[in-house]
């Protein structure tokens, strides 16, 4: 087995300051090197909170989160940021940036040199499928949805970090562009081979991208299979996401 | 007389008051935005401050604009009379505005961007000055604009204690019952606030980012 990447170990979250149920309950979980992981739950389920608590954007009540071993308590927050790619939504794009200038805003943090950082760009955008020079000088709203996410991907990737979180990331786009983006970033996974994290409400979209499926559902993992094995799951909120997609596939027919 | 005979046999006159008017509102607002813009900046890393200064910033645009001159005169140092303490009551006038719009511009970004720039690795010195800044150059402008509409109009009171300006025909007019005087002083100093306005809206819509 490959090495352990980022390693849960009884993880609980608590909005801090509220006496409520908490967000996260005794999470543990070992992500290997090169896996593609996906969350996988309704809304509220913490799958999202779960992402965040990797890159620190929030921080565990109680257990211990391990980044390349070390607890991401003692991690320097910016320097553990920047060595984590992070996709979102729409939204993550910053819209007075051109293209260029957000996609090659971490290595420019890093001060890479301008060479460098310019060579990258061309890298990545072929990654993602984009000409480089067509879109170096475009702000995102000249984009369109797909586009746009395609950018966020290639942002993510730009200072080649060795894990990539990535938060519903095709959620936004309409079902042909989502499917013709999830197809592109298997065969570009594969060519990347970073550890991944994917957050999704989609079974579908689970299945086809993660090497292995975590369910989450109330804050706690209520299961965990390799995308043959999770459609034979008994598991009741599994039984739900498979009747659900059935049910979707049904109306297709 | 009628106002147009003033204006044309006060044409001198009437363009000397109408720098002096300028002069004063443009030196007030230079100094209202080198406080403003930055006080907003700091408010949003000391967010401790920030209750106190804005209602400072409000206590003082509260305070009749003729007693404020009044109160500065017997002040050492900042009083006295002429276009010295009447661009200090300036500046405190056209603080608020413009402190108010940095600190809501500032803050009032969508918490996504900003949590995109913290998971980018941003520093929060960096978010300030590279995200936050940029998105809210349009707002803290309208704030700077307003400022300066209210600032070209209590300007004419500055007359009072002695800076000139257009508000001396106001003042001279009030005392001898002449419309044509008050119109003199009150027409030119209700254009400059009209082209002012729209001067800085045409800035703020070529600098609105989104």
């Amino acid at each position: 087995m490959n090495e352990t990447t980022i390693e849960f170990t009884n993880v609980e979250y608590r909005i801090p300051g509220r006496a409520s149920p908490p967000v996260l309950d005794r999470i543990s979980l070992k992500i290997h090197q090169g896996e593609t992981i996906a969350l996988l739950g309704r809304s509220g389920s913490g799958k999202t909170t779960m992402l965040k608590l990797i890159n620190r954007l929030r921080t565990c009540s109680s257990g211990d989160l391990l980044v390349e071993n070390q607890s991401v308590r003692d991690w320097d927050v910016i320097q553990l940021r920047r060595r984590i790619g992070y996709v979102i939504q729409e939204v993550g794009l910053f819209p007075h940036f051109t293209i260029e200038q957000n996609v090659c805003l971490v290595p420019g943090l890093e001060n890479w040199p301008i060479e460098r950082i310019k060579s990258r760009f061309a890298e990545v955008m072929q990654l993602v499928g984009l000409h480089a020079a067509q879109y170096a000088g475009k702000y995102p709203r000249e984009l369109s949805g797909g586009q746009r996410q395609r950018i966020g991907v290639a942002r993510a990737l730009a200072a080649d970090p060795a894990i990539l979180l990535m938060d519903e990331p095709f959620g936004a786009l309409d079902p042909v562009t989502r499917a013709e983006l999830q197809r592109e970033f298997l065969s570009l996974s594969r060519k990347v081979s970073k550890t991944t994290v994917l957050v999704t409400h989609d079974l579908r979209e689970a299945l086809l991208l993660a090497t292995r499926v975590v369910l989450l559902d109330a804050g706690r993992i209520v299961a965990e299979a390799g995308p043959g094995d999770f459609l034979k799951l008994d598991q009741k909120v599994a039984r739900a996401f498979i009747a659900a997609s059935e049910l979707v596939a049904g109306v297709a027919q | 007389m009628n106002v147009w005979q003033f204006f044309a046999s006060h044409r001198v006159e009437i363009l000397a008051a109408t720098r002096e008017h300028l002069t004063l509102v443009l030196i007030a607002m230079a100094i209202a935005v080198a406080i403003g813009v930055p006080l907003g900046l700091a408010l949003v890393t000391h967010p401790r401050w920030r209750a106190a200064a804005l209602v400072v910033a409000s206590i003082f645009q509260t305070i009749p604009s003729l007693a404020l001159f009044g109160f500065l005169i017997p002040l050492p140092f900042l009083g006295g009379i002429g276009a010295r303490t009447a661009i200090i009551a300036l500046v405190l006038y056209a603080l608020l505005p413009i402190l108010r719009n940095t600190y809501v511009g500032l803050t009032g970004i969508d918490p996504a961007i900003i949590e995109a720039a913290e998971a980018m690795g941003m520093t929060e010195h960096q978010i300030l000055f590279r995200v936050r800044l940029p998105l809210a150059t349009s707002f803290i402008l309208a704030g700077v604009r307003t400022a300066t509409v209210i600032t070209i109009g209590v300007a004419t009171i500055a007359a009072a204690i002695g800076a000139g300006g257009l508000g001396t025909f106001i003042f001279r007019g009030v005392a001898m019952v002449s419309d044509a005087v008050i119109l003199a002083g009150a027409i030119p100093a209700a254009l400059l606030a009209l082209l002012a306005d729209f001067l800085l809206g045409l800035l703020e819509r070529r600098l609105r980012v989104v």
